[in-house]
Order: C-alpha cells, then sequence, then structure tokens
C-alpha cells in the first residue's frame, strides 16, 4: 500500500511535468495546427540560461525568471521569423522547419555550453515528506512543481476564457479568417500564442531539469512525453492536455514501480498506440462539434 | 460610399473577377445576383480584404482600400457578415458578438451597441450563452448580422443572408436589412442567389455571371426583365 501511495504521488508531479510540456504543444497546435517538435530545443536553451544565470549570480530565482521570460521572446521569435514564412504551406513545410529548428538549437547548445550533462539544483528539497513514521515519494520540489504547473494552468485558463485578449485567440485559432473581419489581429494573436506555449516548455524544463541533467539531448524523452500526453488529451485542448499529462504520469510511475523503469519509453509508445487505437480523436477533442 | 473599378482577382491561376465594376450610394441597398460560381462571394471577400484584386481599384469613401488588411477596413466602418457558416460555432453566442466589437475602445458604447443588437435580433438574446455551433441556420445568419453590427458599420456587406433558409425565416432577415438602413442609414451590398428575395428589399441590382457584370439597374427593372431572369437568375 505504502508503494503504490508513493508510486501514485510521484506519478502525480511527474505529470504535471508532462502536462506542461503538454501544454505548450496544445496551445501550438490549436493556433497553427503545427506540432512544435522543436519545443524540446526550445525548452532545453532556456533551460541552459537558467542554469548559466543561476552559475553566475547564484540566485535560483534570477535564473528561474529569466528562463521563463527567455522562453517567452523565443516563442515569439521563432513564430515571426520561421514559422510565418511556412504557415501557409504544405503542413510538412511547418514540420520540417521545426525538426530542423530542433537540430539547429541542439547543435548550438553544444557549441556553447558542451555536450557534457550538468547538474541543476532543485529550487527545493527533494528529500519527502516525512508523513506517517516515513518518507513518502514526494517532497518540496514536488509540491512546486504541481503548485507551478497547475498555476501556469489556471491563469492560461483565466487568459483565454475572461480576457478580451483571450476571446481574440480563440477566435483566431478557431476561424482566423472570421476574427480579421471583426478586427483581430490574427497575426499578433498567433506570436503571443507561440510566446506562450514557449514559456509552459520553459517551466517544464526548469521544473524536470534537477532529475534529467542539462544537456543538449537530455529533453528529449520530456518531449516524446509530452507529446503522448498532448495526444491522450486531444491535442487541442489545454484542459485535456494536462489530464493527459496526470494519466500519463500516473501509468509511467507505476510501470516503473512494479515492472521495472526500463520498460518506461516503452510504455508511453504503447498508452499512445493505444489511445489512437480506441479515439483516435483523443480523449477531450473539441473538433466534433464543427463537423455537425 | 463604395466605389469598385476593374477589378480582377483570382484564386490562384483562377480567375473569379474578370473587370468588375459598380457603384453603391450611401444609404441604399444594393443587391448582387447571379449563380453559384458567378463571383459574388469573391466580390465581398475581395471589398473586405479577405483577397488581395490582382488589378483595379475599390475606393470606400473615397479613400483606396484595395490591398489592404481586413482588419484595417473593418475599422474604416466597413463590415463584413459571411455567410452563416462564418458563426464561430466554438465561441458562445454571446462572445461572438463581443469579437464583433473588440476593436472599438469605448466599452460604454459597446454596451450599448449590445442592447441596440438585441432589440433588433431579440432571438440572440435568448441565445446569448449557448455555443454558436447549436444555433439553427437562421439563427446563425442573425448572429453572423448581428456581429457585423457590434462594430457600429457604416457599410453591410451581407453574404448570402437567405442561404439555406425557410421562406418565412429568409423574409425575416430581408426584413431586419430593411429595418437597418430605415432606422441607421445603414448602405448595404447584399449578395443573393434568392434573387427574388433579395430584389424585394434592395434598391438597385447587380448581375454577375463568371466574373463579370452582365446587367445592373433599379431593382423593378431586373425584376421585370424575362430575358434576365430566364438566363441568369433562374426565376
Amino acid at each position: 500500500m505504502a508503494r503504490f501511495v508513493d508510486l501514485t504521488l510521484n506519478g502525480v508531479s511527474n505529470g504535471m511535468i508532462y502536462a506542461a510540456v503538454a501544454l505548450s504543444l496544445v496551445l501550438i497546435w490549436r493556433a497553427t495546427r503545427i506540432v512544435n517538435f522543436a519545443q524540446g530545443g526550445m525548452l532545453m536553451i532556456t533551460t541552459f540560461i537558467a542554469s548559466s544565470v543561476i552559475g553566475s549570480s547564484g540566485s535560483y530565482w534570477l535564473g528561474f525568471a529569466v528562463a521563463l521570460a527567455s522562453g517567452l521572446v523565443l516563442g515569439a521569435v521563432v513564430e515571426r521569423l520561421l514559422i510565418r514564412r511556412v504557415a501557409d504551406g504544405p503542413a510538412l513545410n511547418a514540420v520540417i522547419v521545426a525538426l530542423g529548428l530542433l537540430v539547429l538549437l541542439q547543435a548550438l547548445a553544444g557549441m556553447i555550453w558542451g555536450g557534457t550533462p550538468r547538474s541543476f539544483e532543485p529550487a527545493f528539497s527533494i528529500r519527502g515528506y516525512f508523513i506517517g513514521g516515513r518518507h513518502v515519494l514526494f517532497g518540496p520540489m514536488d509540491s512546486f512543481t504541481v503548485l507551478a504547473v497547475l498555476g501556469v494552468a489556471v491563469l492560461l485558463w483565466l487568459l483565454f476564457q475572461r480576457t478580451s485578449i483571450g476571446l481574440q485567440m480563440r477566435a483566431s485559432a478557431f476561424a482566423p479568417a472570421v476574427a480579421r473581419l471583426q478586427g483581430v489581429r490574427v497575426g499578433n494573436m498567433l506570436t503571443l500564442g507561440w510566446a506562450l506555449a514557449a514559456l509552459c516548455g520553459s517551466l517544464a524544463g526548469l521544473l524536470v531539469a534537477p532529475a534529467v541533467f542539462v544537456g543538449p539531448n537530455n529533453f528529449d524523452p520530456i518531449l516524446v512525453f509530452g507529446f503522448t500526453a498532448a495526444v491522450i488529451g486531444g491535442l487541442d485542448s489545454p484542459v485535456g492536455g494536462v489530464i493527459g499529462g496526470l494519466v500519463l504520469g500516473l501509468v509511467l510511475s507505476y510501470v516503473a514501480g512494479y515492472w521495472g523503469s526500463a520498460m518506461v519509453n516503452l510504455s508511453a509508445l504503447f498508452v499512445l498506440i493505444a489511445v489512437l487505437m480506441v479515439r483516435p480523436e483523443g480523449l477531450f477533442a473539441t473538433r466534433a462539434a464543427r463537423r455537425i | 460610399m463604395l466605389s469598385v473599378d476593374g477589378v480582377q482577382t483570382y484564386y490562384g491561376p483562377v480567375m473569379a473577377l474578370d473587370g468588375v465594376s459598380l457603384e453603391v450610394a450611401p444609404g441604399s441597398i444594393t443587391a448582387v445576383l447571379g449563380a453559384n460560381g458567378a463571383g459574388k462571394s469573391s466580390l465581398l471577400r475581395t471589398v473586405s480584404g479577405l483577397v488581395r484584386p490582382r488589378a483595379g481599384s475599390v475606393r470606400f469613401d473615397g479613400r483606396e482600400v484595395a490591398g489592404l488588411a481586413p482588419e484595417k477596413i473593418v475599422r474604416m466602418g466597413l463590415a463584413h457578415a459571411p455567410e452563416g457558416g462564418g458563426v464561430i460555432a466554438e465561441l458562445t453566442v454571446q462572445e461572438n458578438l463581443e469579437l464583433g466589437a473588440l476593436w472599438r475602445r469605448d466599452r460604454a458604447e459597446r454596451d450599448r451597441t449590445f442592447g441596440e443588437v438585441f432589440a433588433l435580433l431579440p432571438r440572440l438574446e435568448e441565445r446569448r450563452g449557448l455555443a454558436a455551433g447549436s444555433l439553427s441556420g437562421g439563427e446563425r445568419q442573425m448572429l453572423s448580422i448581428g456581429r457585423a453590427l457590434m462594430g457600429r458599420p457604416r457599410m453591410l456587406l451581407l453574404d448570402e443572408p437567405s442561404l439555406g433558409l425557410a421562406p418565412i425565416m429568409a423574409a425575416e432577415i430581408m426584413a431586419v436589412i430593411g429595418e437597418l438602413r430605415h432606422s441607421q442609414g445603414l448602405t448595404v451590398l447584399l449578395v443573393e442567389q434568392n434573387a427574388h428575395s433579395a430584389l424585394s428589399v434592395a434598391d438597385r441590382g447587380v448581375v454577375l455571371n463568371v466574373g463579370r457584370v452582365v446587367a445592373s439597374g433599379e431593382a423593378s427593372d431586373l425584376a421585370a426583365d424575362e430575358d434576365l431572369r430566364h438566363h441568369y437568375l433562374g426565376l
């Protein structure tokens, strides 16, 4: 029983990180119908930036803030300089550009920071809380992870549902031409969408870095898990992305605990294939409403 | 108010408008008639900026608007209500309407316009919390028109407002359009496949065929012209 509780808590914590990556992919898919494979590279860069800032200033929170801010800027720049030029062409063009950007960012990171992964101090203790006479597999850092991702998700929800900018972003995502006829500056909304998505990605990078270390290729698995979570959730539903992240986090945690950690990556693919076979549109897709 | 001169519009290599010219006087209702594929919607899409004409000029209030972005043109007071499919199904009725007025800075003015639109189209007020995707065809047309009115336009481009509607619903929509002209002096360019219902409310008519203007004149003359009706309007 204790083991089950531990695995569940650990699954929730990991799941929230997958949820943040899923959110970053969902926001972009909704806005531009592009799966941003470069997201793994973008969050790797911002986490490297955090690592450098923390190293030279000694302040975790300064590095944290700079990483989030650079995520916003990086997302906006990528949309303006690269994606905008290929968005009107065939979908494959954008995918190739995103993959190319991923390779480019990983090569750049290797040139600037070197290929040897470096450690990343967590913001809070990773030692589990002492409950019922033992340390559970969930500590202050996990609390921070859960609260940070939930906080960002709630803020995004408020932005989308309660503000004029959010309404314009949703309109731009659902029906860009109609939105333009209403005077919405759709191009700016897309840039903002990419910026916010990259911010979610940066957060995921910061939260997962203590566990995976910071290196040019160390964040590849997190992108795969985040993508799986996003697909479970339906790829265009932010709420679905968060729930998908939690589901995947729990499944992978149980697999690792009861079966063996070697099975984790394989299980993620199994979950992905199972969801695609049973419900190809994902568990929370909103597309159906439009087809009627 | 609106003057279109020698406009040519292409979709890729396909020519949709082949030198179309027309004039719309302030406070008038002009019907653009023609069969499917005659270029009616292309004309509206060109005027509102969704597509760029390859040649010709589009002047609104004396200012050249050809080539301007749609989000700029709507701010000049020229609104385009796409046919009913153009409501955003995933947003509520209220959100669709809000969207139409977002570019206007004055919040009090926006709230007042809500009242005006609901007074004109009471059905929208009853449905305000529902997703636009759940509306009937006629309600969607009303929402599309209401949303365009939220920007307090001086001129309205209406695309097939009676498409797919029962005759009684189409008549209701035409009555709303006539009412708008009377109460607000709104200028309307109305695209319709249903010539009978469009000419019942319009002052003038323009008939398009394969991207060219083939006839234009007083609505009553066009309605009475046997040959024209037979060849182009299918009446």
